[in-house]
C-alpha cells in the first residue's frame, strides 16, 4: 500500500477529565477526498482541530508524509499546508470579503502600504474560480451565512493547502451552491489536494468521497471504501442502531376549516419582502421553500418583530395584531428558532441551564426570586427529551458540540411552549439521529395542536415534515403545493427553480 | 411540551445529585483569582506590618470604611460593566450629589429632604444618560464621558466651588460618621448593598436578562429580552448608587464638596474588572467587585503603613491590578 499522505495515530484528548477522543486512528491518501462522520458530540471537529493545531492531543502522533510532526498551534498547521473551514466561521464580519481572504496576508506594495487593488483582483479571481457571485470589496456582514462559507472557502484555497478540511461547508449552502462546491471538491482533488470532509448528509458523502471513517463517542468505528460500504451500514455505525424511515411522510388529518392560528396578508419588509401571504392552520406543518437570498429568513424575521413591517397585516387566531418587537410576538404566542444559532439563538459563554430558561424567565419566578430549583428541572428534562449531549446543565454552551448547540435553541423555545413554532433551517449542522428526533418533535407538536412553519434548504427533510409547501421567491409566494399533490424531490426542485 | 412522567423526574434527581458533585470537581481557581490575591495580600501585610499595627482591628475597620463608597458603585457599575456597557460619570456624579444634598440641608428641607435630593441628583443623571444611549443611541463611553465634565462643572458652578458645610448630626451619623457599636455605618452600607446587588444579579429574571444582554444582545433581543429597557435601567441604577455615595462623602466629611469622588470612575471599574467581571459583559460578580475594591484598598492602606510615597504606591497598586487580572486570564488552551 503506498504512504497515507497524513497519518493520525493514537489520538486521545479529554476534557475536564472527560475523554472525547479515544485513541482514534486516521489516515488520508494524496488527492482523496475522506468523510469524517458521527454523531453530534462524536468527536469530529476535535479530532480536527488537534490537526490544525487549535487543540494538543493527549496521546497520540502525527505524521505528514512519513514523518512525525507536531502541531501546537495554528502556524504549524499552516507550515505543514493544512487549512481548515471551520465549522463556526472565522470571518470579521466589518470587512470585506477581499480583507477577510488575505487577512495576515495582505499584498503590500513597494514601500509596504497595502495594496488593496491587488487584493481585490486575486480575491475576484479566487471567487470566479468558485462560480461565486459577490463582489470583492462586498462587507461580510451585508452578505448572507451562505456567502460567508465561500468566502471562507476562496480564503482556503487561496492558501496553496494539501490538506483541506471541511466541517459541515454545505450546511448553509443550497442546492446549488452546493453542486458549486462540489464542483470545486472535484477540481481540487485533480489538482491533488487531499480533502477531510465532515458532513452529516448522507447523500452528499457517497456522492464525493472516497473513504469514510466513523467515529462514536469518541472512538473510531470503522474506515472503508465508500463503494463498499452501503448508507444503511454507516447509519448503523453513526448511531449504534438502527433507524426506522423517519425521512418517510405520512398524511396527517387536521382541519383547514376553522381560523387560521396565523394568516399574513400582504406582508412587505425592507427590500427584501414584498408581498408574503399565507395562512397556517391548528395542527398545520407549513414548508416554506425557496433558494438563498429569496427572503424567505427575512420573511420570518417580519413576523417575529425584529425587522420593521412596511406594508401588510398579520392575524392571530383571527385577530389583527401589531408585532413591534419580539416581546409582541412572544406574547402572541410565537416563537423563532433563528437560522443562525451563534449569532441569534445562544449565549455562548452561559450555561446549558441559563440559555433554556432566559424566555421563561417570568414564568419560574417564585415572588421576585428566579425558582432555582424549577430551572434546573426544566433544563434537565430538556436535555434528557432532546437527548442533549453535555457533562451537565451547568457547561458552557460555547464548549458543546455544534449539533447540540441547535438542540439547545430548540430547547428554550419549547419550554416557553408556544402555539406558532417558526424554525428557520432547524436542522442545521445536527446529526442523522438528532434530525430525526427533531422532526418527530415538529409532527408531535403539530399533532398536539400546535401550528408549525419550517424553513429548510433541504428538500428532504421538508417534504418529510410538511403537510403543504409554499415557494418563496423574490420576496412573494409564487407557489402554493399540497404535499399529496409532490410525487418526488424533482417536482419541488423545479417549483424552487422555475422562476 | 413533553410530558414528564414520573419516572423522568427521579431521574433528573438523580442526576441533579450527581452534577452537583461534579460541579466542584472541576472548579477553577482562576475563577477565584481576586479572592486568593486578597488572601494574599491580608497575610502578607500581616507578616510585614504585624508591628505598625495593620492586623488591628481599629486600622481594618479603616479599609472598610475607606472603601465603602467605591464598593457601593461598584455594585451598580457590575449591572453596566455585565451589558457591555461603561459608566464613566460616576466620580462626578458623587460630588454634585454631596452638595446639593448639602444644599436642601442648609435650606431645612430635613433629613429627608437632604436624602431625596441627593439620591435624585443621581438619579435624574442616570435617567439622562440612559435615555441618551438606549433611544439616541449614543455608545455609553461617548454619553458618560460628556456627562462626567458637565456634571463636574455643575458641582463646581453650583455654590462657586465652594464646599457647603453640614451641622445635621443625624444625616452626619447616618451617612457616614456613625458607628453602631463599634462597626462603622458605612461598613453596614457596604455590606447591605452588596447583599441586595448580588441578589439582584443572581437571583432575579432582571439580573439573567442583564448577563444576557451583555452576553449576546442579538440573541438575547431575539428571545424577547427587552434590552433598551435594561440598559436603560442598569444606567438609572448606576446613577442611583453614586448619588448614594455622594451622601456617604458629604456624611463622612460633614460637607459637600465637589472635589469628592476625583477619579474614583476609574477604582470602580478597577474593582469591577478585577473581581472577575468581563469588561465585554455577559460575565458578572457582585461579591468579587466589593472584594476588588476591598483589594485596592488594602493595597493602599497597606502601602501607606509602609511609607511609600504617593508615587511609589501608584506604581505598586497599578502592578498588582495587573498581575491578579493577568493571572485570572483564561485561555481557550489546556
Ligand atoms: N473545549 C472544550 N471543553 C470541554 N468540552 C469540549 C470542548 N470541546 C469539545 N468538547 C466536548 O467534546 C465532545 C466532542 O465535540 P466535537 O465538537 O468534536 O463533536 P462533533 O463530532 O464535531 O459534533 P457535531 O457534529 O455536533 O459538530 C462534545 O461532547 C463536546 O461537548
Ligand atoms: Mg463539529
Amino acid at each position: 500500500m503506498q504512504q497515507p499522505l497524513l497519518s493520525m495515530e493514537g489520538i486521545s484528548k479529554s476534557f475536564n477529565g472527560i475523554k472525547v477522543l479515544d485513541s482514534v486512528n486516521f489516515s488520508l491518501h494524496k488527492g482523496e477526498v475522506h468523510a469524517l462522520m458521527g454523531g453530534n458530540g462524536a468527536g469530529k471537529s476535535t479530532l480536527m482541530k488537534i490537526l490544525t493545531g487549535v487543540y494538543t492531543a493527549d496521546e497520540g502522533e502525527i505524521f505528514i508524509e512519513g514523518k512525525k510532526v507536531s502541531i501546537n498551534n495554528t502556524e504549524d498547521a499552516k507550515r505543514n499546508y493544512i487549512s481548515m473551514i471551520f465549522q463556526e466561521f472565522s470571518l470579521v464580519p466589518t470587512l470585506t470579503v477581499a480583507q477577510n481572504i488575505f487577512l495576515t496576508r495582505e499584498p503590500k506594495n513597494s514601500i509596504g502600504f497595502l495594496n488593496e487593488k491587488l487584493c481585490n483582483e486575486k480575491t475576484k479571481e479566487l471567487l470566479k474560480e468558485l462560480e461565486v457571485d459577490v463582489e470583492p470589496t462586498d462587507v461580510i456582514a451585508n452578505l448572507g451565512v451562505g456567502y460567508w462559507q465561500m468566502t471562507e472557502i476562496a480564503k482556503a484555497l487561496s492558501q496553496n493547502t494539501k490538506i483541506l478540511i471541511m466541517d459541515e461547508p454545505t450546511s448553509s449552502l443550497t442546492k446549488k451552491e452546493t453542486e458549486v462546491l462540489f464542483d470545486i471538491i472535484h477540481k481540487l482533488k485533480e489538482k491533488g489536494i487531499s480533502i477531510i470532509y465532515i458532513s452529516h448528509r448522507m447523500d452528499e458523502i457517497f456522492q464525493i468521497c472516497d473513504r469514510i471513517t466513523v467515529l462514536r463517542d469518541g472512538k473510531k468505528i470503522t474506515t472503508e471504501n465508500c463503494d463498499e460500504i452501503s448508507m444503511e451500514t454507516v447509519i448503523q455505525h453513526i448511531v449504534g442502531a438502527d433507524l426506522d424511515k423517519a425521512f418517510e411522510w405520512k398524511e396527517r388529518v387536521y382541519s383547514t376549516e376553522g381560523t387560521p392560528v396565523l394568516e399574513v396578508k400582504n406582508l412587505a419588509s425592507g427590500t427584501k419582502v414584498k408581498n408574503i401571504s399565507f395562512r397556517l392552520y391548528p395542527g398545520e406543518i407549513l414548508g416554506v421553500a425557496g433558494l438563498m437570498g429569496s427572503g424567505r429568513s427575512e420573511m420570518v424575521r417580519a413576523i417575529f418583530g425584529i425587522d420593521p413591517i412596511d406594508g401588510g397585516e398579520i392575524f392571530v387566531k383571527g385577530k389583527k395584531c401589531t408585532i413591534k418587537d419580539p416581546v409582541d410576538a412572544i406574547n402572541v404566542g410565537i416563537a423563532l428558532i433563528p437560522e443562525d444559532r451563534r449569532m441569534q439563538g445562544l449565549i455562548l459563554q452561559h450555561s446549558v441551564k441559563e440559555n433554556i430558561i432566559l424566555p421563561i424567565l417570568s414564568k419560574i419566578k417564585r415572588g421576585i426570586f428566579l425558582d432555582n430549583r424549577k430551572a434546573n428541572d426544566i433544563a434537565e428534562t430538556f436535555v434528557k427529551t432532546l437527548n442533549i449531549k453535555t457533562d451537565d446543565i451547568f457547561k458552557t454552551v460555547r464548549l458543546l458540540s455544534g449539533g447540540n448547540q441547535q438542540k439547545i435553541v430548540l430547547a428554550k423555545w419549547l419550554a416557553n411552549n408556544p402555539d406558532i413554532l417558526v424554525l428557520d433551517e432547524p436542522t442545521i449542522g445536527v446529526d442523522i439521529g438528532a434530525k430525526t428526533e427533531i422532526m418527530d418533535i415538529i409532527r408531535k407538536l403539530a399533532d398536539s395542536g400546535k401550528a408549525v412553519l419550517v424553513i429548510s434548504s433541504e428538500l428532504q427533510e421538508l417534504l418529510a415534515v410538511s403537510d403543504r409547501i409554499i415557494v418563496v421567491h423574490g420576496g412573494e409566494v409564487v407557489k402554493e403545493l399540497k404535499r399529496k399533490e409532490i410525487h418526488s424531490e424533482e417536482v419541488l426542485q423545479h417549483a424552487i427553480q422555475g422562476h | 411540551m413533553p410530558s414528564k412522567d414520573i419516572k423522568l423526574n427521579e431521574q433528573v434527581k438523580l442526576q441533579n445529585s450527581v452534577s452537583f458533585a461534579k460541579r466542584f470537581k472541576g472548579v477553577d481557581w482562576r475563577d477565584y483569582i481576586v479572592y486568593i490575591a486578597f488572601i494574599g495580600v491580608i497575610i502578607y501585610f500581616s507578616v510585614t506590618l504585624y508591628d505598625d499595627g495593620f492586623l488591628t482591628t481599629s486600622n481594618l475597620l479603616n479599609i472598610a470604611r475607606q472603601t465603602a463608597m467605591i464598593s457601593i458603585m461598584g455594585v451598580a457599575m457590575t449591572f453596566v460593566i455585565s451589558t457591555g456597557e461603561i459608566d464613566l460619570s460616576v466620580g462626578s456624579i458623587t460630588a454634585l450629589a454631596s452638595l446639593t444634598a448639602a444644599l436642601a440641608l442648609k435650606a431645612g428641607l430635613g433629613l429627608l429632604g437632604g436624602v431625596a435630593v441627593g439620591l435624585g441628583t443621581g438619579l435624574v443623571i442616570g435617567v439622562v444618560n440612559g435615555l441618551l444611549i438606549t433611544k439616541v443611541a449614543i455608545p455609553s463611553f461617548l454619553v458618560t464621558l460628556g456627562m462626567m465634565g458637565i456634571v463636574k462643572g455643575l458641582a463646581m458652578w453650583i455654590t462657586d466651588t465652594a464646599p457647603v458645610p453640614i451641622v445635621h448630626s443625624t444625616f452626619n451619623f447616618l451617612f457616614g460618621s456613625g458607628d453602631i457599636g463599634s462597626i462603622p455605618i458605612l461598613l453596614v452600607w457596604t455590606l447591605v448593598i452588596t447583599v441586595i446587588g448580588h441578589i439582584i444579579l443572581k437571583k432575579t429574571a432582571f439580573g439573567r436578562q442583564t448577563l444576557a444582554t451583555g452576553g449576546n444582545e442579538m440573541a438575547a433581543k431575539f428571545t424577547g429580552v427587552k434590552t433598551s429597557k435594561i440598559k436603560f435601567l442598569v444606567f438609572v441604577g448606576s446613577g442611583l448608587m453614586a448619588g448614594f455615595a455622594g451622601l456617604l462623602y458629604a456624611g463622612r466629611m460633614h460637607a459637600g464638596r465637589f472635589t469628592f469622588g476625583e477619579g474614583d470612575e476609574l477604582s470602580v471599574i478597577a474593582a469591577v474588572i478585577l473581581g472577575g467581571t468581563s469588561l465585554f459583559g455577559g460575565v458578572g460578580t457582585v461579591i468579587g467587585t466589593v472584594i476588588g475594591s476591598l483589594m485596592i484598598g488594602t493595597i493602599n492602606n497597606g502601602l501607606i503603613i509602609m511609607g511609600l510615597d504617593v508615587s511609589q504606591q501608584m506604581i505598586v497598586k497599578g502592578l498588582i491590578i495587573i498581575l491578579a487580572v493577568a493571572f485570572g486570564r483564561k485561555t481557550l488552551k489546556k
